[in-house]
């Protein structure tokens, strides 16, 4: 028996969620889009998943430990995360040098400058594809098509000609969007992979639906009201949009991010809409090829603003008479 | 179960260890001491001084006011000491007997009287005085009468015990608190991880068509008073409202068995039954002690503690409080003593906060812990007052939930203090 | 290229613009101009603008306001000390007196080699919230916790953590502002003249025996300092010891006499 005893404040018995659990199984949710991208487009995709999430890591361990020890680069997980995003919304053929710039832009300004994990308030992954998409426009728009079985038996090319994506105004069968065999940034082009990682995290309890409902249901009325106004309504249409680019990706694993969207029930339905609708006034009514970013970076900076107006009544509240 | 209240938790409930062994009765110790506040309320006034020689059951301290209830002797022997925080008194094992007669009444008044008498308050952990609960205000009228035996904190099965010993004792209690309060039937709340008790209770309501028995989700805080009851009727009760609002009055089933015991023997609240629980304990068993045997004495009774414990918990492990000495008295209020093990011993870490809303959507009072806790770290009281932080019943599932390890609740606990101190000075 | 159509005209309508705008606003900073007394604005410039509230006011500028108004002293500015007070005299027309410079101390020199814990906490890693918790760790119960809430509320970084778990109160940077002394729940910071050079380091109100149940360097009110002191300076209230400033000559007997050295020699303050 101690001569004194544990004395703290209740509870006594803790959950074994931690930061870090919650961290490592988004890595894991990650893995099947990561895997397939891998398949999709090559040694290229491999190369610039690994240097941007290895980058990140080791510049937050230098942020936070002032050294390079593994536990420090394990961390909690948290810098991964963002690392592996970032490189799962990049194009393949990105030159390294500028995956390096923009893990560091991300890691750097996006979220210590904020005051690091869980004060940030725009998502570091997108901050730093909204950096380099502006600094080198060309290179983040240049799009390589997928890789067919041949190209894997023969040998990896990695100079496969470029192509332009769905979004660019490439044709493609559905199919071949679901599996994911088109031109685009690497983890985003596969929705059967982000499903697999969706129903993961759903599963575990680390996303609400509301919100990835809430993105792709706003994101579809809009290309259904856009489509029935251009004459063409057709449902293929609605699921084009949906599986083009880089919404669907966005849906799992951006605007659940948990440190950037808000945390009341209403407020998550609030914001996927929010990020919908602007992703896709972005996408069909100006001249840039992507909404995504954009929409779900102005949004992230509306959450505070969502949690004020969306504080939910509490048990038993009673009607103001 | 749609009924269910929203939020709450699933964390291991840890009961098998006591459920299914009888309750022992512990011999007298050789002092109890007991604390003149055991209620909420007003504290009681000694009534015997050091040096008098007191009967088992004797009044010992009482209280003019109406929101209180005496203590009595629960040992027979001398004072050894009063102070302004507790009687002790040193056991006369040979004449530690209890003599009593069953008590008539004419009217509600009176049957409140004999409760109050008896020093009956909530047996669940609440300790709210039962006659000032069964005593509707002016105008309001009672339609349903409750029994709480959900008991939704890990490793407590003192209610659970009692229903399968003392069901019988339990109806007979019931029936007297429904008629106290003017209540025209009772509903029996169980979680459902009870099933014996739940069809034990079913069995002894048989014939008894003013009573029904309903199981109820198994989640903590099922067993807190509000939660219960809108997972039994549908209803919520109003936030600082009380259930007389809903016209329901709800007490524990232990309080039950003490209403019947006082109007059937005439004996006051002397002993309660306290699950002796956890890894660090050598026997652990519900046990019916007498209020103001030392936890050292109980431990004593169960075998000792296990060279390992390293936390002594008065309580639940959710809402109990963490003990520094083994030498505090067994009280009213006392529903478990429980011991852990230093492996098992769970600490705060405080990471920064995530934002993960694990709280959020935890929390069964609708409340933001995340936002609560931030205002209260940067001394923002009004903005938290604002998001209703009083509303809050530290009931720890955020806590619990938290991945960063936030000690959600003790900077709640703060905040409501630092409110109340400002609202007093103001 | 057509110099007149893709350049001029441009550039030509953008001064345009810019020409109405800068119009609009010299009206709109005459037409709605506040009236602002001249003073405040001044006064607020020789604050030092960490709005501490140690004037009693909420912000620097607030108490710009009060003094401008005449509701405030000139020399109310605690961290400014006689050198803004002077220039604020200035400004408003009158001579400043400069108060006397008090700095905080910690009335506890209960390390955790001397001072016992009765148990071990673990919760917010804050003192208010420790207190919570029977009171907090330590056994004595007036004591510094060493939770370091002090460290967090001042504005100045005049105290750090120190190695033995108590805090560290560095003189100089101390500006006597009271953030420490009102958030310490203990109460075991005081505000000391920089002139007093001996201080009673201890809080503790119990008896002797109890005080050395808790802590070997607490004062157990044996009253010999009391006895020992030639100016009759120090008094045993509520079984401490108090010294009066006002008799006080800084000669040290009490500290000579004291036998669990809870009187301590304070060095002297720039």
């Amino acid at each position: 028996m101690t001569d004194k005893f544990v004395v703290g404040p209740s509870p006594h018995v803790l959950g074994p969620k931690t930061v870090k659990s919650v961290m490592w199984e988004v890595v894991i949710a990650l893995a099947p889009v990561s895997i397939a991208g891998i398949l999709l487009f090559g040694l290229d995709a491999l190369l610039v998943l690994v240097t941007a999430t290895v980058t990140a890591m080791i510049l937050e361990a230098l942020v936070l430990h002032r050294n390079l020890k593994p536990a420090s680069i394990l961390g909690d997980g948290s810098a991964a995360v963002s690392g592996l995003i970032l490189g799962l919304i990049l194009p393949p053929s990105t030159p390294l040098w500028m995956v390096v710039i923009a893990a560091a832009v991300g890691i750097l300004l996006g979220k210590h400058a904020f005051g690091g994990l869980g004060n940030n308030i725009f998502n570091p992954a997108l901050v730093a594809r909204a950096f380099v998409f502006m600094s080198w426009p060309v290179a983040m728009t240049t799009w390589h098509g997928p890789l067919s079985l041949s190209d894997w038996t023969t040998r990896v090319s990695v100079d496969v000609a470029s192509s332009a994506s769905p979004l660019g105004g490439a044709q493609h069968g559905l199919m071949e969007m679901f599996l994911g065999q088109t031109a685009g940034s690497i983890g985003e082009t596969s929705a059967l992979a982000i499903l697999l990682g969706a129903i993961f995290l759903i599963v575990r309890g680390h996303i609400d639906w509301r919100a990835p409902l809430g993105y792709v249901g706003s994101a579809a009325v809009v290309a259904a009201i856009y489509s029935f106004l251009g004459g063409d309504f057709a449902l293929t249409t609605i699921a084009w949009q949906l599986m083009a680019g880089g919404l669907l990706f966005a849906a799992v694993f951006m605007i659940t991010d948990m440190v950037t969207s808000p945390v009341t029930k209403t407020g998550r339905l609030l914001f996927g809409i929010g990020c919908g609708l602007i992703t896709m006034v972005i996408r069909l009514y100006l001249s840039a090829p992507e909404g995504v970013t954009y929409g779900i970076l102005f949004m992230n900076a509306m959450v505070p603003l969502i949690d004020r107006y969306t504080v939910p009544k509490v048990f038993g509240e009673v009607k103001s008479r | 179960m749609s009924k269910s209240f929203s939020g709450g938790i699933h964390p291991a409930y840890n009961k098998a260890m006591t459920a299914e062994i009888p309750i022992a009765d512990m011999p007298l110790p050789d002092k109890v001491r007991l604390p003149l506040s055991q209620h909420i309320g007003a504290p009681c006034k000694p009534l015997v001084a050091k040096g008098d020689t007191v009967a088992m059951g004797q009044k010992i301290a009482d209280s003019d006011s109406f929101v209180s209830a005496p203590i009595h002797a629960s040992v027979a022997g001398e004072v050894v000491l009063v102070d302004d925080q507790a009687i002790e008194i040193k056991t006369d094992k040979e004449k530690s007997r209890f003599s009593g007669a069953a008590q008539s009444y004419n009217n509600q008044g009176e049957l409140r009287q004999i409760i109050r008498e008896a020093g009956i308050v909530g047996l669940g952990g609440a300790t709210f005085p039962t006659h000032v609960k069964v005593t509707p205000p002016e105008g309001v009228t009672i339609h349903t009468f409750m029994i709480n035996g959900a008991e939704c904190e890990p490793f407590l099965t003192t209610d659970h015990r009692v229903m399968l010993e003392q069901g019988q004792e339990m109806i007979a209690g019931s029936k007297l608190l429904m008629e106290a309060c003017g209540a025209e039937k009772t509903i029996i709340g169980i979680e459902k991880n009870k099933p014996d008790a739940i069809e034990h209770m079913s069995k002894l309501i048989a014939d008894e068509p003013a009573f029904a028995v309903t199981g109820v989700q198994v989640k903590y805080p099922q067993g807190w008073e509000k939660q219960l009851i809108k997972s039994l009727v549908g209803q919520e009760v109003p936030d600082k409202g009380l259930p007389l609002d809903l016209g329901i009055v709800m007490n524990n089933v232990a309080t039950a068995v003490a209403v019947h015991r006082a109007v059937e023997y005439g004996e006051p609240l002397l002993n309660r039954v306290v699950t002796v629980s956890g890894s660090g304990i050598n026997k652990p068993q519900n046990v019916r002690a007498p209020l103001g045997t030392s936890v050292a004495d109980l431990v004593e009774f169960c075998g000792g503690l296990k060279p390992e414990a390293a936390k002594i918990i008065d309580g639940g492990p959710m809402m109990g409080r963490a003990l520094s000495t083994l030498d505090t008295p067994i009280t009213k209020g006392t529903s478990g003593i429980l011991v852990f093990n230093r492996d098992e011993v769970h600490l705060f870490s405080e990471d920064p906060c995530i934002r993960c809303a694990s709280c959020v959507d935890a929390c069964p009072s609708r409340l933001l812990p995340n936002y609560l806790a931030l205002y209260v770290k940067r001394e923002m009281l009004d903005e938290a007052e604002e998001i209703n932080l009083m509303s809050c019943i530290e009931c720890g599932c955020c806590s619990y939930v938290c991945p960063s390890k936030i000690p959600l609740v003790h900077y709640f606990q703060r905040g409501k203090q630092e409110i109340n101190a400002r609202n007093r000075n103001q | 290229m057509d110099f007149v159509s893709d350049i001029l005209i441009p550039v030509a309508s953008l001064a345009g613009l810019g020409l109405i705008f800068g119009a609009l606003l010299a009206v709109a900073n005459k037409v709605f101009m506040v009236k602002v007394d001249k003073r405040v604005a001044d006064i607020s410039e020789v604050l030092p603008g960490i709005n501490c509230g140690a004037c009693g006011y909420p912000s620097c500028s607030a108490f710009a306001e009060a003094v401008a108004a005449g509701k405030a002293p000139v020399n109310g500015c605690v961290p400014g000390r006689a050198e803004v007070a002077e220039k604020v005299g200035d400004i408003m027309g009158v001579e400043a007196e400069a108060d006397e410079r008090f700095v905080a101390k910690l009335a506890c020199r209960g390390t955790e080699d001397v001072a016992r814990d009765k148990l071990e906490y673990y919760g917010a890693a804050d003192c208010r919230s420790a207190m919570l918790i029977e009171g907090g760790p330590k056994a004595c119960a007036y004591g510094c916790m060493g939770l370091g809430t002090c460290v967090e509320v001042c504005p100045f970084g005049a105290i750090t953590m120190g190695e033995e778990g108590l805090p560290l109160f560095e003189d100089e940077l101390c500006n006597g502002c009271r953030r420490c002394f009102k958030a310490c729940p203990k109460d075991v910071i005081r505000m000391v003249s920089v002139n007093a050079e001996v201080d009673v380091a201890c809080n503790n109100h119990d008896k002797g025996a109890a005080v050395l149940k808790a802590c070997k360097v607490g004062c157990i009110a044996c009253g010999k300092c009391v006895k020992v002191c030639p100016e009759d300076a120090i008094e045993m209230v509520d079984n401490l010891a108090v010294i009066d400033y006002h008799k006080c000559t800084n000669c040290g007997a009490c500290i000579e006499a004291c036998p669990t050295n809870a009187i301590v020699r304070l060095s002297p303050v720039i």
